[in-house]
């Protein structure tokens, strides 16, 4: 086995593991409603492709990706689309997001599956298959697989999957390895070939003996090179850069892309519905979801995409002090706005939280700069800084002082002695410096409109001014060239007079050119009969309004119309 | 004495020879004064500072002429901002500067619309499209709310919506001080 | 639920209960002070400990905070007792309320309070009555068996409230000056080291008896270092670097400095080491700048001991080192996860 590496700081809040992991993964059975919200990833929101009333099948698609970053969203048992609407989801701010609702028919009956031997097929195919099957990374991350599945121009030697599971409370994954090992490590050869990775790495914490022994055991029956690792239990060692900079020693930084150094990381459930898609054409209906915390028989459920959280503890027996619920571990997890909001690809895990369990926090104390924070935090941060410019609204020093590179894991809270919620201040700090700077953004996309349009006017101004000049010269040109003429008439009938007459010759040429032009007169406007009279005298009348309305900018031209 | 008095002078050519010679190598074009107020300014240009613009308030700013309290779309933060940059007082709105509103943008009523495009000179940053007779849009995305639309309309068509508060534009919210209600 | 916000649980700690547990790592050091110099010490710390929370509630009062929180916090008590710990017990009962009551009020609550105070508390408090009650700060009684006169606990409480002597005794007689103050003033005199260490107010390593009472400190030193309260940066940079300044200059003229552990075990030294210095609020975050910030202040306390006006230099060390944590953190701002240098 090759030699492991560290991570910096790291805690080891009580696991609360075993719980939930007495019974074997049960499946619950098909809920009377299902409500699937259209944006379970990361990206875009997928396109709805039903109507209410639509009968569909599952895993049928309802919910097409769009655009670039995106994932579709499927049916996730057989029934009738009852509606379409903006719908309380599973999101920190409690706002409502468009859902469908499905009312199932009981049948759960699929849509004809095809599968596919991904050996033979191209890899750009399978990405495809991914994308229309909706995977996306199921550790809580939800970035859409296939995406992650693209090397770009970087080699990537290892790929590591990651089964370290580090939250309390949470073990959908252990039980996952425990019972499906074969299913995650065929997916894992998936993700090598499409990767062309030289090699795998699964890293599981030392504290799932069980699951370990299952995982090894599926690899042996693999002909890639995959190497099944015990890594030591310590919070986060589960986050993506955590788990790759213990295996393979590589420290991905923020804002860099782990391909870029030529490791990627899946979660092991990822895999194994990457293999259920590629292999049996299943698209991702349903996740493993651990129901701990307050409820009668903690478990793991099998749970339909688009379940109620009440359904999945229902079902394992709600208690009555429950006073809330969270998805996700209590490091990271969201506390959840009711228990009418549904299972999402993200939901890993369910806590009926109740006062004994998480009992209130002491109130928060002044920050006494000891460093605890400091001395746990895998990103090598200084939390009490970033704290203290956060609390402030100093978001210039806290980007300075790398708060981006802050992962959230709570680890900083966990220990601080003061009871701040530093992790709230770093999420409040990151969301506020996102939203200026979107601010700065289109604040500096309208000035720049801005200066377009007064650029676009000016020129057309001066477009005009420039077409007006050269019809002028044209004229004056044109009225030089007359008198020309008219002189050289005169030269040639009268004999050619002395220099000192020739102001007077041509005043007398202009005075000709304008007897002339007076002569000029319209021929029809003699012996015009009284209705053509009135007629002209209409339109001039008309005429004279609109070089009124023209000569005033006050009055809209089309003021009249408005008039009539 | 006389060597002081010449270390004196000494010093002094030298350091004007350097001052000069820095005026020179590091003259900055332009005003960079109003660069950096009309960065602080939200670029509405909706005008109710009563300057045409954006760019001509911040040099109005820059000149001492306006107050830094005018710009409503910028909020008290752009004040603040504007008292850092500029070293005065932060002023709190008030006279005959309107207070902050929140943000919304314009909205068409296509069915009232009749396509006479004053809105669309009205816009100063493009945001409405269109054309005589037809209905015209508003594109969101681009819209400023500055309300400069909304005076011309000769039907009284555009309305603003408040930009509400949705998933994408969610923001976290400051930590609640817990310290206080442990009393 | 409880909290609002993930993370929704936390370990049990507190800083009331770091706080509890500096103030037991105290103990063995008062232990051996009363053994050596007797009770009189405890006098100070009770009227510290008094003051410090009467000043504490006042001002939380005034400033309109939670009393109660803050009153727990046990940070009151921890600055009144290491400011009685750095004066002579017996002095009259005002010189210990007044330099509790200016660390309390205006060092710690008129900066803010709890966690935002620059400057040592108990420091600042020691600092301002050096300075305003020279006479009163350098009087300390002796260890047991060394006085001319030793006076009994009554006779010391008597002194203390109200400045009586019992009639016939001077008060030159019931003290006597410090190892440091001793070991300066006869250095003034051109004696070599050796024949000044051998007076009876000298013992093993440094001054009788208060050697014993710095051997207290460094074992309840060891026992916070053990439960991870300080980190191992501060009070190893400041020995160390005392020790290391010290032992150049005894190597270079063995006649006119001491040896190092004299220096270790005078004076504050031990007490700073693991007790003042380690004030997290008043110390740099970073473990460098825990480095730099410890070893300046060993630099200084030597300096001020060797060459300065006041025999010890713990308190003054501590205060001008305290001015540069903000600099020191902003220059020792560590990498981040994946941006070190020199690594892919």
């Amino acid at each position: 086995m090759s030699m492991l590496h560290k991570f910096h700081g790291g805690v080891h809040p009580p696991t609360h593991k075993e719980q939930s992991t007495r019974t074997a993964i049960a499946t619950l059975p098909i809920p009377a409603k299902l409500v699937i919200p259209f944006h379970q990833h990361v990206g875009n929101i997928a396109k709805p492709l039903v109507q209410v009333g639509d009968y569909v099948l599952k895993g049928q698609l309802i919910g097409m990706p769009e655009d670039g970053i995106s994932s579709a969203i499927h049916a996730s048992t057989s029934g009738t689309i009852s509606e379409i609407g903006m719908q309380v989801v599973a999101h920190a701010s409690g706002l409502p997001d468009l859902c469908a609702t499905l009312l199932p028919d009981g049948k759960d009956e699929w849509i004809p599956k095809t599968g596919m031997d991904f050996r033979s097929a191209a890899a750009a195919d399978v990405r495809q298959v991914l994308r229309l099957a909706g995977v996306v990374g199921l550790g809580g991350a939800v970035f859409p697989s296939d995406l992650k599945l693209r090397a770009g121009k970087h080699k990537v030697k290892t790929l590591v999957l990651n089964g370290a599971e580090c939250e309390p409370y949470i073990t959908c994954d252990d039980m996952l390895m425990r019972e499906r090992a074969d299913e995650i490590i065929k997916g894992a050869e998936i993700m090598r070939w499409a990767l062309e990775a030289e090699q795998v790495l699964v890293g599981i914490e030392d504290n799932k003996p069980q699951a370990i022994a299952a995982m090894e055991q599926a690899a042996l029956a693999s002909t890639d090179d995959i190497k099944v690792v015990a890594v030591p239990t310590l919070y986060p060692g589960g986050g993506a850069k955590q788990l790759i900079r213990v295996l393979t020693g590589i420290e991905v930084a923020a804002g860099v892309r782990s391909t870029e150094k030529g490791v990627q990381c899946f979660n092991v459930a990822t895999a194994q519905a990457i293999y259920r898609a590629v292999q049996f054409g299943e698209p991702l209906v349903s996740r493993i979801v651990t129901i701990t915390g307050n409820v009668r028989e903690p478990q793991n459920l099998e749970v339909l995409i688009g379940t109620t959280v009440q359904d999945v503890v229902d079902y394992a027996g709600s208690l009555p002090d429950t006073d809330g619920y969270i998805m996700g571990g209590p490091m990271m997890g969201l506390p959840l706005p009711g228990a009418t909001v549904s299972i999402v690809k993200a939901a890993n895990c369910i806590i009926a939280s109740s006062p004994k369990i998480f009992p209130a926090p002491p109130p928060a104390m002044p920050c006494i700069r000891c460093t605890r924070c400091a001395e746990v935090c895998p990103a090598e941060l200084q939390p009490q800084d970033l704290y203290w410019f956060a609390k402030s609204k100093e978001f210039g020093k806290a980007q300075e002082f790398s708060l981006f590179d802050c992962i959230e894991c709570g680890a900083c809270s966990y220990v601080c002695p003061s009871h701040i919620p530093l992790v709230q201040y770093y999420r409040f700090a990151k969301s506020e410096i996102w939203s200026r700077e979107s601010e700065k953004n289109s604040a500096d996309a309208a000035r720049d409109r801005f200066e377009f349009r007064e650029y676009r006017i000016e020129r057309e101004k001066q477009e005009k001014a420039e077409k007006l000049a050269a019809k002028e010269k044209a004229a004056a040109e044109a009225k030089l060239a007359a008198a020309k003429l008219a002189e050289a008439q005169a030269a040639t009938s009268v004999t050619p007079p002395p220099m000192t007459e020739a102001q007077a010759k041509i005043q007398a040429a202009i005075e000709q050119a304008k007897l002339q032009a007076a002569a000029v007169k319209p021929k029809n406007t003699e012996q015009l009969t009284p209705q053509q009279l009135a007629e002209i005298a209409e339109i001039e009348a008309r005429r004279a309004h609109i070089h009124e309305l023209a000569s005033t900018d006050t009055e809209p031209p089309n003021g009249h119309d408005k008039n009539q | 004495m006389l060597s002081a008095l010449l270390v004196m002078s000494g010093i002094a050519i030298v350091l004007g020879a350097v001052l000069g010679f820095a005026a020179i190598k590091f003259r900055v074009e332009g005003n960079p004064l109003v660069e950096k107020i009309d960065a602080i300014l939200p670029q509405t240009q909706c005008g109710q500072c009563n300057y045409p613009g954006c760019k001509p308030y911040a040099t109005a700013i820059a000149a001492g002429e306006a107050d830094i309290n005018r710009c409503p779309p910028g909020g008290e933060e752009g004040i603040q901002k504007l008292a850092d940059l500029l070293g005065v007082e932060f002023k709190p709105f008030g006279g005959e500067t309107n207070a902050p509103k929140p943000k919304s943008v314009a909205f068409i009523d296509e069915n009232t619309c009749i396509g006479c495009t004053l809105c669309i000179q009205a816009c100063p940053v493009d945001a409405i499209t269109g054309a005589a007779k037809q209905m015209h849009t508003i594109i969101s995305q681009e819209c400023t709310g500055c309300e400069l639309c909304l005076a011309p309309c000769p039907v009284d068509c555009i309305s603003m919506e408040l930009i509400e508060e949705n998933i994408s534009n969610w923001k976290w919210k400051y930590p609640v001080y817990a310290l206080k209600v442990a009393k | 639920m409880s909290a609002f916000f993930s993370p929704f649980i936390s370990k049990p700690d507190s800083v009331s209960a770091i706080m509890l547990k500096v103030l037991l790592a105290l103990l063995p050091g008062i232990a051996l002070y009363v053994w050596y110099f007797g009770p009189a010490i405890l006098v100070s710390i009770s009227l510290a400990s008094i003051t410090a929370v009467a000043t504490e509630a006042a001002m939380l009062k005034l400033r309109n905070r939670p009393i109660a929180p803050f009153l727990k916090d046990n940070s009151a008590l921890l600055t009144g007792w290491l400011l009685a710990l750095s004066i002579p017990p017996l002095a009259p009962w005002w010189l210990v309320v007044v330099g509790t009551a200016f660390s309390i009020a205006i060092a710690k609550h008129l900066y803010g309070g709890l966690g935002n105070n620059p400057f040592n508390p108990a420091m600042i408090g020691y600092a301002v009555l050096i300075v305003s009650f020279p006479v009163q700060m350098t009087h300390w009684i002796g260890p047991h068996g060394l006085g001319e006169v030793e006076l009994s606990f009554l006779q010391q409480l008597q002194y203390i409230f109200s400045s009586v002597l019992p009639e016939g005794i001077k008060f030159d007689a019931v003290t006597m000056a410090t190892p440091l103050d001793t070991l300066k003033t006869q250095l003034h005199l051109a004696l070599p080291v050796s024949e000044i260490l051998t007076q009876p107010i000298f013992g093993r390593l440094a001054g009788h008896g208060s050697e014993m009472v710095a051997v207290g400190f460094l074992i309840g030193g060891l026992y916070l270092l053990a439960t991870r309260i300080i980190s191992w940066h501060l009070p190893v940079a400041y020995l160390g670097t005392l020790f290391a300044i010290a032992g150049i200059f005894h190597l270079v003229d063995p006649t006119h400095y001491v040896e190092p552990l004299f220096h270790w075990f005078s004076g504050a030294a031990m007490l700073g080491a693991f007790f003042i210095l380690t004030d997290p609020i008043s110390s740099p975050t970073t473990h460098k700048g825990k480095l730099i910030f410890a070893a300046g202040a060993g630099l200084i306390t030597y300096l001020i001991r060797v060459y300065g006006a006041f025999p010890d230099g713990m308190a003054f060390a501590t205060l001008l080192m305290n001015i540069c944590v903000p600099l020191i953190d902003a220059y020792t701002q560590p990498k981040v996860f994946g941006k070190k240098e020199g690594k892919s």
